[in-house]
């Protein structure tokens, strides 16, 4: 039983520069991966166009029959959204979390060209720690 | 998820809250995208005209169904994104929240989607659309003056939809 079921993160111009699938059934090939993250950079802009209050900043939070996606978004427009089982808790905060690790095992990274795909093995490894602790935390509830 | 059948011909509404004015704007759509309704109760902000507005809902909509469909992590058989989908196949969404207004959507199996905006604390407001799936057909598909794809005109039925979105917290 996985809480979050896949982890995005798109640059600010919509390309996906990370993803990461923990054990679903839809898993899918990189090109699907690209399309959807820049489908969902799209949705996300449309959105606020929408809105009929003026200061929208997108979705945060979208829910389906079998799972919900949440959504951050950095204040520099870079995303970060998963796809978790409906009705998971604390994915906010998680989200947050993988922000911080990703300003500083990849921006701070002097070798990694921003708004390029993430190669980093530290951050896989601590991103991997952050998400396996989450799991075992809800198991354990 | 029962559309039909129940011992009643109406599901009975949630229970009103004293809040009222949370409805922002309705949309009625038939699935070939004409926009059936459009009713608007709180809406400082415009930002395109009335039939971009239109279409651009009809278009976020089906993307995002689309997309949903693709990205079920519980079903590994998919389609390719962007093909289009009966209603009811593959996985839809049923709301998404921003910070500013949460929509709501149902989508009928005869292609009728409903989509609510409102606050966005509102809760589960599946139920609410149901009932307002509901009013649609006693009001407007039983009326025999009433042509289906065609824009509706029925002050009775704006009345008392007004009145029921004023009672939704």
């Amino acid at each position: 039983m996985a809480a979050i079921y896949s982890l995005y993160i798109i640059n600010k111009s919509g390309g996906l520069i990370y993803y990461k699938d923990y054990g679903s059934a839809g898993r899918m090939d990189t090109n699907d991966t690209l399309r959807v993250a820049s489908l969902w950079h799209s949705m996300h802009a449309i959105s606020q166009q929408l809105s009929p209050m003026s200061g929208c900043s997108g979705i945060e939070l979208l829910q389906a029959d079998t799972f919900d996606l949440h959504c951050f978004q950095s204040l520099t427009g870079t995303k970060f959204f998963a796809v978790c089982e409906p009705g998971t808790q604390q994915i906010e905060s998680l989200l947050k979390y993988i922000y911080e690790l990703y300003t500083d095992y990849v921006l701070k990274n002097p070798f990694y060209e921003i708004e390029m795909p993430i190669r980093c093995e530290l951050f896989d490894i601590n991103l991997t720690q952050s998400v396996q602790k989450d799991r075992v935390a809800l198991l354990g509830q | 998820m029962q559309f039909f059948g129940g011992s009643e011909i109406s599901p009975s509404p949630p229970a009103p809250t004293a809040s009222g004015n949370n409805g922002h704007m309705l949309y009625v759509f038939n699935r070939n995208g004409i926009c059936l309704l459009y009713r608007e109760w709180n809406r400082p902000l415009h930002t395109l005209n009335a039939q971009q507005d239109h279409k651009l809902m009809f278009g976020l909509l089906f993307s995002l169904k689309s997309l949903t469909a693709k990205m079920d992590p519980t079903s590994a058989e998919k389609g390719n994104l962007g093909v289009p989908q009966l209603p009811g196949q593959g996985c839809s969404f049923h709301s998404f929240r921003t910070n500013t207004y949460k929509l709501s959507f149902m989508e009928t199996p005869s292609g009728i989607k409903i989509i609510l905006v409102t606050h966005p604390r509102t809760g589960d407001l599946r139920e609410s659309l149901k009932y307002i799936y509901n009013l649609y057909v006693e009001y407007v598909v039983k009326n025999p003056l009433y042509t289906p794809g065609s824009p509706i005109r029925s002050e009775l039925f704006n009345t008392t939809l007004d009145q029921y979105v004023r009672g939704i917290a």
